[in-house]
């Protein structure tokens, strides 16, 4: 837009005033244009008229054409003149050419849309890194104070390490001072108390010369008679026989108790070691066994190959006579190994469980200790009920062996009295059971016949109630009807007698009357049978209903 | 027996029947029987005479004496047939036989705690002495009294020795300024040697275990060491602290219980009996909860011998427990479990424990506080026994019979026995 502004304005001198404010519009427009991004600022109706009448007007429209054709050839476009014809317009080319100028323009407006977009876009970036280049900034700024506290924080908690270092040096330095002071002030108690006790044995030796000396009466023994001896013997003289003989009275009691407690060690040990062999023996029990992989544990693999040698030797020889160094260390070493292999597998199995239960192999690996201790509970009961039980089978064969013919015949006696007196009171039972069988089974058959009858009569009831409501509800039929067959006597005496009782379906008082007159006459005459009054039966009672309804 | 100023009363044990009466020539100041139980000593330290008698025959007597040498103690020798008498000042030891009337000396003994000590078969015997200011240790043969050893101890200034009870080791201990515990054996050759720290003041009391099994020394720093006989080395420590927190240990606490008199029952005026009962008070044990804090006396610092530390030990006869007194806590009484070593019973009385004794026989413990009760305890519970009596008799002492049914309590005055049941079963 700007490069045509340029161009357009040397061109057009002429119409400066038209040019200028053509230009002015067109300057106006691009920046229009620029304020109001998105929609397209054509000019109103009103302004664009005044600018299309600015540019063109009657006086210098063959200017104008020119003009346009000249912007137009240098654009690319084809000349809107017609061909070899001066001054003639092509409308067709014309028409064309505002076509495409009309595209060039939406194209141009498209592009001037997006990159407005695009300018937007980035002028929005752009505010937003600022915002995040400030915050930064804030927060460096934050920290920068941040650390330049710590440091301060740091500086003084060393200077006080230092101090109370200091200090603690100072404590120890005066605790040494101190000790010495107490072991320097000791040893000058101990010279003083050995002169001083010198000077008491110098007193001491003094007082004995003179107590010996002395030879006083009075230390005395006055006894008046001598005692025997608690033992009996008599006194023995002082000789080096006796001498020797006390020293080896001595030795005599020294190694008789040291004997005593070597034996009471050798007890101990054979002990220990016992029970070291059984731990041995009970931990390469526990392993599982690592044959299957001697790949991944090489190291382990030969370790066990060792040690299994070692076991073999260890086993085949009796540990417990012999108790050589080497052979001790042996034993704890091969123990120390088979502990630590079972404490990698316990690890192991830990490490497996907490893990999950990942992969199926260690789910059937792993068996719950709940089912292991449920099983394990299980199989005790058994073993116990399968030990009850043989101890009382054993008992049993034990009378059954150890009891003479006698009472074997006499036990056969009593189990056949038994039996049999076992099968008289079933026979007893069986009896009484037949007998009330019986009773039951007569007095059924008597309710049974019973039943029958009342039924029949019920039935007979139910007949005859039927067939008097039929008669006192198809009344005024039968008055038309009177020529029915069969007059039976029995049925009669029954409608006479369901006409005493009145059936409740009769209605109101006065159909009752009619109904009673009119059943009355019936009754005189022949009765219809059962059978076609029954084939009647539902169309009359419908209509009977009918009748009923209506009145 | 006992002693009555100038007179030696000699009663039945069972009944307390007087047997025999003999007069001496003076305040009798100590008494002893011999091993066969046929003859009785009694020192007359002032008049430093000792005058035998005899039970068999009563008209046989016997007289040494001393003259100016003076004499400090006295005691039988194991064959109830030699009294050694230490001289004043410890100058001398003088043996006298009363078989052959001949006289043996032992010089330069040492004026010690426990500076002569018989062997338990009464075989051999070690005297502690010192020459040229270095202790050594003699042994002796009892029989014929030959020098069987001597030897030096590395001690600065001996306090006590002690045989075990198998007769093959003799623990030596140091003063309490140093803590040191030599182990000799039966020839002279030093064992072992135990010091457990260096500046703090040292031992203060020992124990063998019946079995020669265990050494438990007590010392100044509350606590108890215990040494194995194997190694001789330190096997555990029992500390005796103020507050009693685990809950394991049962405490018994001695509770007064007040009188309950029976209003009916008040005569006038008052009978000796309900007098009696009135004003003593009764009290019996109860078992408190732990945590439990007890009494504790604080030392003063600057006197010598303070009452701190553990003053106390003794072993029961089947080697199961030890019963330690703390002089810090004067009134509590522990009783250690040897076979867990660990704290199993503490005993607080209401008054400071003066003295306590094993039952010879049974894991039974007697213990006296200076009342008018006597405590008894055992691993199935503990008891109060009153001293029935009129009037106060406080019980300073006492002493079980060898065969554990009966015990001697002793007050300043008189003394009484008291008879153990046993159980029928």
């Amino acid at each position: 837009m700007g490069d045509w502004k340029t161009i357009t304005v040397p061109m057009l001198s002429s119409d400066s005033k038209n040019i200028l404010s053509y230009t002015s519009e067109r300057k106006r427009s691009p920046t229009s244009m620029n304020s109001q991004v998105l929609h397209l600022s054509l000019p109103s109706y009103k302004n664009m008229h005044s600018f299309y009448s600015a540019f063109c007007t009657e006086e210098n429209i063959e200017q104008r054409v020119s003009y346009i054709d000249r912007e137009l050839t240098t654009l690319g476009f084809p000349s809107i003149y017609a061909e070899s014809k001066g001054k003639e317009l092509n409308l067709v080319s014309i028409i064309n050419c505002i076509n495409e100028l009309l595209v060039l323009q939406h194209k141009n407006l498209r592009a001037q849309e997006e990159v407005e977009m695009q300018h937007m876009k980035l002028g929005s970036d752009m505010d937003h890194l600022q915002n995040c280049y400030a915050k930064l900034k804030e927060q460096l700024e934050l920290s920068k104070r941040e650390i330049v506290g710590l440091q301060e924080r740091d500086r003084q908690l060393q200077s006080k390490n230092r101090n109370l270092h200091q200090l603690l040096k100072n404590e120890k330095d005066e605790v040494q001072k101190l000790q010495n002071i107490i072991s320097s002030r000791a040893t000058q108690y101990n010279h003083d108390m050995k002169r001083k006790e010198r000077e008491y044995n110098k007193l001491k030796e003094r007082l004995h010369q003179l107590v010996m000396n002395k030879k006083d009466k009075k230390i005395a023994m006055e006894i008046l008679n001598c005692v025997g001896r608690a033992d009996g013997k008599r006194g023995a003289w002082r000789t080096d026989k006796t001498e020797a003989r006390n020293e080896e009275e001595m030795y005599k009691v020294l190694l008789s108790d040291y004997e005593q407690r070597q034996k009471q060690l050798l007890l101990e040990n054979a002990e220990l070691k016992k029970v070291l062999q059984q731990m041995k023996k009970d931990i390469i029990s526990l392993l599982p066994p690592q044959k299957q992989k001697p790949k991944e544990k090489s190291e382990d693999g030969l370790v066990l190959s060792d040690q299994e040698e070692d076991i073999g030797e260890l086993n085949k020889e009796n540990m417990w006579e012999l108790s050589c160094e080497t052979v001790r260390e042996q034993l704890t070493n091969s123990i120390r190994k088979q502990w630590r292999m079972l404490k990698n597998h316990v690890e192991k199995l830990d490490n497996q469980v907490s893990r999950g239960h990942s992969g199926a192999l260690n789910e059937k690996d792993v068996i719950s200790r709940e089912d292991h201790e449920l099983e394990t509970e299980k199989l005790e009961l058994e073993i116990q009920q399968c030990k009850e039980m043989i101890k009382t089978q054993q008992q049993l064969l034990q009378q059954q062996l150890t009891c003479d013919d006698d009472t074997s015949l006499f036990l056969q006696d009593c189990y056949l009295l038994e039996e049999r007196e076992r099968l008289q009171e079933e026979w007893r039972l069986f009896r009484e059971q037949r007998k009330n069988f019986e009773k039951e089974r007569k007095s059924f058959t008597e309710a049974a016949i019973r039943l029958g009858l009342e039924r029949k009569a019920f039935e007979e009831d139910r007949g005859a109630w039927l067939k008097h409501q039929f008669l006192t509800m198809t009344a005024d039929y039968k008055s038309e009807n009177v020529t029915t067959p069969s007059s039976e006597p029995d049925i009669r005496f029954v409608k006479s007698a369901s006409l005493q009782r009145k059936p409740p379906s009769v209605l109101s008082a006065p159909v009752s009357a009619e109904l009673c007159q009119t059943s009355q006459y019936i009754a005189q005459n022949s009765v219809a049978s059962e059978k076609p009054a029954a084939d009647n039966m539902p169309n009359l009672w419908v209509e009977s209903d009918d009748k009923e309804e209506t009145e | 027996a006992s002693c009555v100023q100038h007179r030696l009363v000699v009663r039945d044990a069972s009944s307390l029947q007087l047997l025999q009466l003999y007069t001496c020539l003076d305040q009798i100041q100590y008494i002893e029987w011999s091993s066969d139980s046929l003859f009785i000593l009694c020192a007359l330290y002032k008049r430093g005479i000792v005058q035998v008698w005899s039970l068999e025959q009563p008209a046989w007597h016997c007289r040494i004496d001393e003259g100016s040498a003076g004499l400090v103690a006295s005691c039988w020798s194991p064959d109830g047939r030699h009294i050694l008498n230490t001289t004043e000042f410890h100058l001398r030891i003088t043996v006298w036989s009363l078989c052959t009337k001949s006289v043996s000396y032992i010089k330069y003994p040492k004026a010690c705690q426990q500076g002569v000590v018989f062997t338990k078969d009464g075989r051999y015997v070690a005297v502690a002495e010192r020459r040229d200011c270095k202790d050594c240790i003699s042994i002796f043969v009892c029989s014929n009294w030959q020098l069987l050893r001597h030897f030096d101890t590395e001690t600065q200034d001996l306090s006590g020795i002690e045989w075990a009870p198998n007769g093959c080791v003799l623990a030596a201990w140091d003063t309490c300024l140093e803590y040191k515990v030599l182990l000799y054996s039966l020839d002279g050759r030093l064992l072992s040697s135990f010091r457990a720290y260096e500046w703090p003041l040292g031992v203060k009391s020992i124990a063998w275990s019946p079995s020669s099994q265990f050494l438990a020394i007590g010392s100044f720093d509350e606590k108890v060491r215990i040494l194995n006989h194997v190694t001789w080395k330190k096997i555990t420590e029992l500390d005796h602290p103020a507050t009693i927190a685990s809950k394991r240990t049962i405490v018994y606490k001695e509770v007064e219980k007040s009188p309950t008199v029976d209003r009916e029952r008040l005569s006038f005026p008052p009978t000796r009996e309900l007098a009696s009962s009135l004003f003593s008070t009764q009290s019996k044990y109860d078992i408190s909860q732990v945590p439990v804090s007890l009494q504790y006396v604080k030392p003063v610092a600057d006197r010598p011998n303070p009452k701190v530390g553990v003053g106390m030990l003794a072993f029961s006869a089947d080697n199961c427990f030890l019963a330690t007194k703390n002089d810090n806590i004067p009134n509590a009484l522990w009783i250690w479990d040897i076979r867990k070593l660990k704290l199993s019973v503490v005993l607080e009385q209401l008054c400071p424990i003066q003295s306590f004794q094993w039952d010879p026989c049974q894991p039974r413990l007697a213990v006296c506080t200076g009342t008018s009760r006597v405590y008894l305890w055992s691993p199935a519970g503990c008891v109060v026994v009153q001293v029935p009596g009129e009037g106060d008799f406080q019980i300073v002492s006492l002493s079980w019979h060898s065969s554990g049914d009966s015990m001697v309590l002793l007050s300043k005055d008189n003394f009484c026995v008291c008879y153990l049941e046993r159980e029928e079963v």
